[in-house]
């Protein structure tokens, strides 16, 4: 198992480091923007691997609540701590990229919202995990509350959008999927591959952490009794 | 000794995070029983009660109640059961009267005002029917409650602590009513962590701690006081 | 048959409680009030500019105010406990949710229209001519923030601190409503109104109070178990 660990960190570094190649190295210089739009590669991939994090925290509060079992709560948490971090990397990185090149921090279009929703949403999921004092109440409101944030992640998207094309902003990432010169989409695609690498790196880590804390209380537990046992 | 017991727990488990609320009861109680539950604070006769009413749910074990499964068919038991909790759950705005009102609707009773009536007067509390619940002393409140939870002429009758807190003749009446449901053939269980209260008619007394059963008693008041003391302090 | 008798029997206490009360419909409209007066203030009631952000403004109103009501609703169980009476009793929990959800939509529909009076009132906002359309907008809108508000205050009631919890976790969900009704009640306004973009709204409202009266009925179990 340590050596899987040890195969999955080595690989997930690899993989950025080839991602940071093609970005810095092999994806030319974007003509308008220069330099500071490589910064896109980063902001997108965050975006799409805080999304996919939504949904991993979903299927497994689902099947927490189905199901039942620790295990399964240890996972979701673990995936929202993980997933949040990736959406404030792409909240962070959105601006950053704006000021310089559109002369805008900030805009209010489909993507970017949807985004910031998310992640409140997930900063509401964490809230409740922090306010909750009952372990298994805990793990049971904060399924229910990722459940109702899911599936209203898409119609927040949707709804953004048709508000867009009804006003037309302007649009500041430009569509990322339109006129992508081949190299730039290697490069996209490389660190896409990367920070998911990264996501599951990250979330086992927690898990294991997670676990480990478990197991220091129970032996903590464990001697307390034993202490007094001897008395 | 019947073999459609009201109550059966089969190996019953309850943990909350790390700690065990139960672990591995099995109870069997028979109809007209009257059962008490002891041991002390947080020995889980209260989570006993509630998994009881369905308020709380068991990790794993079998619990049944009239011979149905509470999880399969909670409604349908709830209509048999009576609680009487460490809170009132009464409506403080609510006069005693709308109160009673509401859980008949609740219970799908017929003929309720007769029996809202009949409750009043046997709470002692008809004068007081239509003054809101939140000027009642603790006694008013808990004669009220225990209206409440019986109004439905239950078969079971499920009480957590009842005489914590009451003056002299609030004890009494509840002691006297008590004898009336044995008397009425209905099943009593009923937690508590002192003696002081007369208890006649037990059937058997279930000490719990730390979430098991340690024995289980039979016999009469002052036998169980020695035992139950001799208990206590061989834990300090 | 019996579900629905379920929940008028709830809904029903809650009416009744409400009236001997008078909490929560009291600090809603006082609230609303509030905001409408800070409004003022803060903006010149010129009347250009109140015709562009007098329908956020008035959902604003709403929304603030209704979050007050929400928060009630299940803060008053604490008291003696009187939730784990419903949960006692012989009734579906979903009845518990529904009732208390129409309830929520009640009152908040109730304050509501007090405080679109009051509002046009202050702002010299005709709303009136535009009443019909208004009152679905309203109904719809206040009905979806009702139905996920109401699965919400249950979870938050549970935590550390709940009046706070609320609106964090509310707000984010109920963003589609909340853009779908302003946007709705600008196409309303509009002159002519652009029956367009105010029937496409409409819809998403529509769709949204769907999913999310389902969706809370399936998961309310869930919350209220021990």
């Amino acid at each position: 198992m340590v050596l899987l660990r040890k195969i999955h960190g080595s690989l997930t570094l690899l993989t950025m480091m080839g991602a940071l190649y093609a970005i810095f190295v092999i994806a030319p210089r974007e003509l308008t923007m220069g330099i500071v739009q490589k910064i896109f590669y980063f902001h997108v991939s965050a975006a799409w691997i805080g999304f996919f994090g939504i949904y991993v925290v979903f299927f497994c509060s689902l099947i927490f609540l189905i199901k039942g079992g620790r295990q399964w709560d240890i996972r979701a948490a673990s995936a929202a701590e993980v997933g949040v971090i990736f959406f404030t990397l792409n909240l962070v990185s959105g601006p950053i990229w704006a000021k310089p090149v559109w002369g805008i921090w900030w805009t209010w279009d489909a993507r970017l919202t949807t985004s910031f929703i998310l992640w409140l949403i997930y900063l509401g999921y964490l809230m409740i995990r922090r306010l909750v004092e009952n372990p298994e109440q805990r793990a049971r409101l904060s399924a229910v509350v990722s459940i109702l944030g899911s599936i209203d992640a898409p119609i927040v998207y949707m709804a953004n959008r048709w508000w867009r094309t009804q006003h037309p902003q302007p649009v500041v990432a430009g569509d990322s999927n339109s006129g992508l010169h081949p190299d730039m989409q290697v490069a996209l695609l490389l660190t896409l591959l990367a920070f998911t690498m990264l996501f599951f790196y990250l979330w086992k880590t927690r898990i294991n952490l997670e676990r480990a804390r478990e197991d220091v209380d129970i032996l903590q537990q464990t001697v307390q009794y034993h202490i007094k046992e001897a008395r | 000794m019947t073999d459609n017991p009201i109550v059966l727990l089969e190996k019953v488990e309850k943990w909350f995070g790390q700690n065990i609320g139960l672990h591995d009861i099995s109870i069997k109680v028979d109809k007209g029983e009257f059962v008490i539950l002891l041991g002390r604070n947080g020995a889980g006769k209260s989570t006993l009660l509630r998994i009881l009413t369905r308020l709380s749910k068991p990790n794993s074990g079998r619990v049944q109640v009239c011979g149905m499964n509470i999880q399969h068919e909670p409604e349908h038991i709830q209509k048999k059961i009576g609680f009487v909790g460490h809170h009132t759950l009464l409506y403080a705005h609510l006069t005693a009267r709308e109160n009673l009102h509401f859980y008949a609707k609740l219970y799908e009773l017929k003929n309720s005002k007769e029996q809202i009536k009949t409750a009043l007067k046997n709470a002692a509390l008809e004068f007081n029917a239509d003054r809101p619940v939140r000027g009642f002393s603790r006694g008013m409140q808990q004669r009220l409650a225990i209206a409440r939870a019986t109004l439905h002429h239950p078969e079971l009758i499920l009480l957590d602590e009842p005489y914590t807190g009451l003056d002299l003749e609030s004890a009494e009446l509840l002691s006297d009513q008590i004898q009336q449901w044995l008397t009425e053939g209905r099943t009593i269980i009923m937690a508590t962590h002192d003696l002081e209260q007369c208890f006649g008619d037990v059937s058997k007394w279930v000490l719990l701690d730390k979430g098991q059963i340690v024995e289980t008693l039979r016999g009469n008041v002052s036998v169980i006081h020695r035992r139950y003391r001799q208990f206590l302090q061989s834990l300090n | 048959m019996k579900f629905f008798n379920q929940t008028t029997t709830v809904l029903m206490k809650e009416i009744l409680s409400e009236y001997k009360t008078k909490d929560v419909l009291i600090s809603m409209l006082l609230f609303g009030l509030l905001v409408i007066l800070m409004f003022n203030f803060a903006f010149e009631p010129d009347s250009e500019e109140i015709r562009n952000f007098g329908p956020g403004l008035l959902w604003m109103t709403f929304i603030f105010s209704g979050l007050l009501g929400m928060n009630r609703t299940f803060a008053g169980e604490k008291e003696n406990k009187v939730l784990e009476g419903l949960m006692l009793s012989p009734i579906s929990w979903n009845s518990i949710y529904l009732g208390k959800m129409l309830a929520n939509l009640l009152f908040m529909l109730l304050a509501e229209s007090i405080i679109l009076c009051l509002f046009s009132l202050f702002f010299n906002y005709a709303i009136w001519p535009r009443i019909e359309w208004m009152a679905i907008i309203t109904f719809l809108g206040t009905l979806g923030f009702s139905a996920v508000g109401t699965l919400l205050a249950a979870v938050s009631m549970n935590t550390r601190m709940s009046e706070v919890m609320l609106p964090i976790l509310l707000l984010p969900l109920a963003l589609p409503v909340i853009l779908s009704v302003v946007l709705a009640t600008t196409a309303n306004f509009s002159t002519p109104t652009d029956q367009n973009s105010m029937i496409f709204w409409i819809k998403v409202l529509i769709a949204y109070d769907v999913i999310f009266i389902t969706v809370p009925l399936m998961l309310f179990d869930y919350v209220l178990e021990e």
